[in-house]
């Protein structure tokens, strides 16, 4: 089984207003953990077997630029379902005009990321290569509680720039190196408001904790940002990504 | 200057698009990538010079990182300067985030040098008044705090485009992804920047002054000399696709979710406002 690896500890501004928000934030990590696993990936690396799984039964995400589209398509529809249940949910109907203005405009933007990425990939690949829609579960959210809302939202923000960070080199079409760009740069300015507006250090924004010592931003490949997504326990439908460029 | 040279390496295919046409551009998938750097090239500018663009494959990667370094030089010593004038309230969160912005900034200063090694352009000398419109050190002017935010703001959504525009030209190198590091980079800068100053104009709901660029607003109390950085931002079509038709969600909501590339040519000409020699 996979380790998580999202790692709780790599936070260390505090989280504000909310002196029990560092105990839930740990919480979720827990969570995580009971999660992991659901997600499939990489098993052609340490597995010298057949995989056991009839084909047509697990959806793989393929080779080449339509893997790495369907892997965008993968974490969009992800951040679509998360923005989605935030709207349905307590906290958000009580939060500030400026919060809740954020929110909703987070949702508008993640939602439509996913559809260009479904008419993307339908446009470019057969219909059997692309992404079905996966099913979520969101249930170690509470999203009635603003700190369990906003850490979420901060680790998928956080994720989705260092996914395409990291997914660049991996394009062979400049065109979608450039819609690539165009999505990223969006994701790291959501990042940063949801980091500005939950974590009470003004430097978290572009924090030491994501931001190295020459001044870049996260880029992980996708298996590792595969394993910290499946330890989240989000993802409910298994998928591979067992053929991704590398 | 070497960012002449930048400019004149471009190939004589640049010299057929006329300038007008960038923005229709910009919506055309077919034209974008790795030619979004050259599709509004001045045709004086680029017949300056009859060299080739690519005398060999790496020509168009240092270009794109000369151009880099030059607005990394632009910001850094932007920044530096602000927190030296006593125009920033001391201790507050503008204090922090022209910190920790300056501190990214010159590291990218470092970083771009060492990259390009022998072929790194000397910092130009800067002139952060723009020729006298702006007054932003100076603790007299009662506009200086103000134009030191508004300046911020169009010098990172600026550097945000910018390397986005580069980005087609550093496919295949070792340089790609450091330079996406930093694109994401200024992006946080930016929508902090954004942000802060939003606040202080007590803005912080107004759609206009939000994190994101909302069509090619700039947003509440920015002069209009900045107006160049937020042409083509109001794009909706993405890959071919009008996204307003396809999603069902406003122009405003689209056009928010992708931030566009700008011409090398465009960035330079922003830069060149503040630039002396």
């Amino acid at each position: 089984m996979e380790k998580p690896r999202i790692k709780v500890e790599a936070v260390t501004a505090k989280p504000s207003k909310n002196r029990s928000s560092r105990r839930k934030f740990l919480k979720m990590g827990g969570l995580a953990m009971a999660g992991s696993g659901l997600l499939l990936y990489g098993c052609s690396d340490d597995d010298m077997t057949p995989d056991p799984t009839p084909p047509g039964e697990v959806f793989d995400l393929g080779s080449g630029d339509v893997g790495i589209l369907n892997y965008a398509y993968a974490l969009e529809q992800l951040e679509a379902a998360f923005y989605t249940k935030v709207l349905d949910g307590s906290y958000w109907a009580g939060a500030t005009a400026e919060e809740k203005l954020i929110l909703e405009d987070l949702y508008d933007h993640e939602v439509i990321h996913r559809e260009f990425f479904k008419a993307a990939i339908s446009a470019n690949a057969e219909a059997s290569q692309v992404l079905p829609e996966l099913e979520f579960d969101f249930s170690g959210v509470n999203f009635a509680d603003r700190d369990s809302v906003l850490s979420t939202a901060r680790v998928l923000e956080d994720t989705g720039v260092a996914a395409y960070n990291g997914a660049g080199k991996l394009l062979q079409t400049p065109d979608f190196l450039v819609i690539a760009g165009k999505i990223v740069s969006v994701e790291a300015r959501h990042a940063a408001a949801i980091r500005s507006i939950y974590l009470e250090d003004n430097t978290a924004f572009a924090g030491d904790d994501v931001i190295d010592a020459n001044g870049l931003d996260l880029a992980k490949d996708p298996e590792t940002i595969l394993g910290e997504v499946g330890a989240t326990g989000f993802v409910v439908t298994p998928f591979t990504a067992n053929n991704l460029p590398k | 200057m070497d960012i002449i040279k930048f400019l004149d390496e471009f190939t004589s295919e640049s010299l057929t698009k006329k300038a007008s046409s960038r923005r229709e551009m910009l919506g055309n998938l077919g034209n974008l990538g790795k030619k979004a750097a050259m599709v509004a090239v001045p045709f004086g500018l680029a017949s300056t010079s009859g060299k080739a663009f690519a005398q060999s494959n790496g020509n168009d990667a240092i270009g794109a990182l000369q151009l880099a370094l030059t607005l990394e030089y632009l910001e850094a010593e932007f920044y530096i300067k602000a927190l030296d004038s006593g125009v920033l309230p001391s201790g507050g969160r503008a204090e922090a985030v022209y910190n920790q912005i300056s501190k990214h900034e010159s590291a990218h200063v470092e970083f771009l040098k060492a990259g390009l090694g022998d072929n790194a352009v000397d910092s130009p000398e800067f002139d952060f008044t723009a020729g006298g419109a702006f007054d932003p050190f100076n603790k007299n002017n009662d506009m200086a705090y103000a134009q030191l935010l508004a300046l911020a703001q169009a010098f990172e959504d600026t550097g945000v485009r910018a390397y986005k525009g580069q980005a087609g030209n550093l496919m295949g190198t070792d340089f790609l992804t450091p330079a996406l590091q930093i694109h994401s980079v200024e992006a946080r800068h930016a929508s902090e920047i954004r942000r802060l100053r939003a606040d202080v104009l007590n803005e912080n709901t107004n759609e206009n002054a939000l994190g994101w660029i909302n069509l090619n607003n700039r947003g509440p109390g920015m002069p209009e000399a900045t107006q160049a950085v937020y042409d083509g931002e109001e794009n909706i079509m993405q890959g071919g696709v009008n996204l307003v038709d396809a999603t069902g969600f406003s122009a405003e909501a689209v056009s928010q979710s992708y931030d566009e590339p700008m011409s090398g040519q465009v960035a330079q000409q922003i830069a060149s406002l503040f630039i002396v020699s």
